[in-house]
């Protein structure tokens, strides 16, 4: 058996494929959750870090990477969780925010909370219903023009 | 092991436990879906919150425990969380009430723990305070909401600030754990937050029109482990299948 040499970018492509359970459009690179990957004499550590402390997510996050890694013949690894510096939502990929309107969640908007897109008719005459969404990282917002409701990612 | 940083570690984590719990019974049953969705939401960041404190507790503690250890194996007396957070949710004023009595303590207090010498309070603190002002926002706003809003809406919840009052200032009143925390530089200065608390808290009060009693006497025992016999119903919902099914998993 031929000795598989390891790099990082190898196994960052890999992780593509692990995306978050509740947006499946976006993977853990998007999101600004996977922080680094550390190669040692071919051993991998992934590092992450949760989005909110009492993420649910994360633990199906952890399996899938533990997965993707293992289905690629990848045995030799460790999962670390930091949690210092803190998750922001200002680590979210300018592709990621793009995959997210697409996906019909309007995405964090750092500049201008009070003026949010709508990510159906890209209407700014929205309002807010409601602090928490459907998850703890999302706001509810409707749009007056076409009335659709819509989740917003909120800036954190 | 240091007795005092475990015990301050188990003061706010019994305190986020509790309250998350409370919070959680509402699921369902919130008086409109975006409440009881909020209501369930803070849930999570609260029991998120408890999950890192106990880790660390567990890992100060060095005997080999876990959180789990900690939040489904102690009894009442050893847990040391404030009397205001076991207080019955009641109706959604009281919710409310209690809530923002918590919260305005729980923001100021994770943003000067930030500040902390040991790194891993001052990591956890930094992840929960962003949490916080939310939480703090959502209770704040609900407080101006019924104080200022109808004639039933007001009576209730002020009659929930008659209530909880005498449950508001446990929190601030330094425990052995409190005092060694202050002076070792890992914990916070109490009487800071409670005089940023105390404003946050008349500011509000005054603008939703209510009227915080004059009576100063404050119920106290929580850190201690005295508590109320509401704790017992609590952990007997929270702790029994570990208790029933000693070691069972998902
Ligand atoms: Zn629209």
């Amino acid at each position: 058996m031929h000795e598989m040499v390891l790099n990082k970018n190898q196994i960052c492509q890999l992780l593509e494929d692990v995306t978050d359970p509740e947006i499946p459009v976006i993977s853990i690179r998007d999101l600004g959750i996977l922080r680094d990957i550390r190669i040692d004499h071919n051993h991998v550590e992934v590092v992450i870090t949760p989005t909110y402390s009492g993420c649910p997510a994360m633990l199906e996050i952890e399996r899938s990477i533990n997965n993707t890694l293992k289905k690629n013949n990848i045995e030799n690894f460790r999962i670390t969780t930091i949690l210092s510096p803190a998750w922001t939502t200002d680590w979210m990929t300018e592709e990621g925010k793009q995959k997210l309107k697409e996906y019909g969640i309007a995405p964090p908007s750092p500049t201008n909370e009070d003026d949010i897109q709508c990510p159906n008719c890209n209407s700014r005459n929205t309002s807010l219903v409601s602090q928490f969404g459907s998850t703890a990282c999302k706001s509810l917002f409707k749009c007056n023009d076409c009335l659709e409701p819509f989740d917003y990612f909120k800036c954190h | 092991m240091n007795n005092h940083l475990f015990n301050y570690t188990l003061q706010q984590a019994d305190n986020c436990l509790i309250l998350g719990q409370r919070l959680g019974e509402w699921c369902g049953h919130g008086p409109i879906l975006e409440q009881d969705i909020a209501m369930t939401n803070i849930a999570l960041d609260l029991i998120g919150q408890s999950r890192m404190l106990y880790q660390y507790a567990a890992e100060v503690q060095g005997d080999g425990k876990t959180e789990d250890d900690l939040a489904y194996l102690r009894d009442a007396w050893d847990f040391k969380n404030v009397l205001l957070v076991e207080q019955p949710n009641g109706d959604f004023a009281k919710t409310i009430l209690r809530q923002f009595l918590f919260d305005s303590f729980n923001c100021y207090f994770y943003e000067a723990l930030k500040d902390s010498n040991d790194e891993k309070l001052a990591a956890i603190a930094a992840k929960s305070h962003k949490e916080t002002l939310y939480h703090l926002k959502w209770s704040a706003d609900w407080v101006l909401r019924l104080g200022d809003g109808t004639e039933e809406s007001h009576e209730r919840i002020q009659s929930a600030l008659n209530e909880l009052w005498p449950y508001s200032a446990e929190i601030i009143i330094a425990s052995d754990a409190d005092h060694d925390a202050k002076t070792n530089g890992y914990g916070v200065n109490l009487e800071e937050i409670q005089s940023r608390r105390d404003s946050k808290i008349e500011e509000v009060l005054e603008e939703a029109t209510l009227t915080a009693p004059e009576d100063t006497f404050s119920h106290s025992g929580g850190k201690s482990g005295t508590h109320t016999e509401h704790l017992g119903y609590i952990l007997a919902d929270l702790q029994f299948l570990q208790r029933a099914y000693p070691g069972n998993e998902w």
